[in-house]
């Protein structure tokens, strides 16, 4: 039993080792900026999340239960991965690299990172009452 | 009463499971500093988060968080093919614009977090009106299908939970 539970722990961790090694070559690999942020943002959430599941089982080979605490670092780097990549994105727009290539946005007001308007610039909120 | 000191259920209820996710342990004393963190938390941050989301059902909220860890674990094997083995010349890149009809900012907020972590896309940036969001797509031969994947896939579900 504790062999069988060792051979998986160990797959886990070269799997997540796989995926985190792909995600860092991505970095190198890929040609454009836009193209770099994929590769970190999505090849590492497996990478880590291998890991953690493999700590949380360790808990339990070595007798010490079963951990919880990964539950927790996997919901913040679900939540904090996306807000990370949303403002290397947003930098990267600032540095108007794309003109052109860009689409425009179909609506009124231009992107939220271009728009020079002050009034009302952030998304409106439905008050407390609505 | 109940209501002016517990602003946010959902966020209280929240912080109790993280205490006791972060001690580790179940005790009583641990449930008495989780109580008192969820009742003093959500009481600070009140100014900043006046209205209460609309939570229409939570087994749905699961289920989207079920859905979305499976599609993400998809995404990392897709993005590590096209890193590996997809030839640098043949990865087409396209910027996707996606007019959403989502209304809640907690709603469009989840949107855009579950595009960045799903199949080779990420959110760039949002329209100043909040209507229209800029993805960035990593291998895109057909922009438009993609944006109709995320609409019916992510935002129609969205959509049911929280309007």
């Amino acid at each position: 039993m504790t062999f069988a539970l060792e051979i998986l722990l160990s797959v886990l961790l070269v799997v997540g080792g796989i995926f985190g090694l792909t995600g860092s070559y991505g970095l190198i690999r890929l040609k454009d900026r836009m193209q770099r942020l994929h590769a970190p943002t999505k090849a590492s959430t497996i990478g880590v999340g291998t890991a953690l599941i493999a700590s949380m089982l360790h808990g339990l080979m070595i007798g010490t239960g079963f951990s919880w605490q990964e539950v927790l670092v996997m919901i913040f780097i679900f939540v904090t991965a996306p807000i990370t990549a949303n403002y290397l994105s947003k930098v990267h727009l600032h540095s108007r690299h794309y003109g052109d290539a860009l689409p425009k946005t179909g609506v009124s007001r231009d992107w939220a990172t271009f728009d020079r308007t002050t009034e009302g610039a952030e998304p409106m909120l439905p008050s407390r009452d609505s | 009463m109940l209501r002016r000191l517990y602003p946010h259920p959902y966020l209280s209820l929240f912080l109790v499971l993280t205490w006791f996710l972060l001690v580790n342990q179940w005790k009583i004393g641990s449930l008495v500093m989780a109580v008192i963190l969820a009742t003093i938390i959500p009481l600070i941050t009140a100014p900043y988060w006046q209205h209460r989301p609309k939570l229409n059902s939570l087994p749905a909220l699961l289920s989207y968080v079920v859905l979305v860890v499976w599609d993400v674990i998809l995404a990392n094997i897709q993005v590590a093919k096209i890193v590996l083995f997809m030839p640098r010349d043949r990865i087409q890149s396209a910027w996707v614009r996606v007019p959403i009809e989502l209304k809640s900012p907690e709603a469009i907020a989840l949107l855009a977090g579950t595009i960045t972590m799903t199949p080779g896309t990420v959110t760039a940036d949002m329209s100043a009106c909040g209507r229209v969001l800029l993805i960035h797509s990593l291998h895109a031969p057909d922009p438009d299908a993609i944006r109709d994947d995320i609409k019916s896939r992510y935002e129609t579900r969205l959509k049911r939970i929280f309007e």
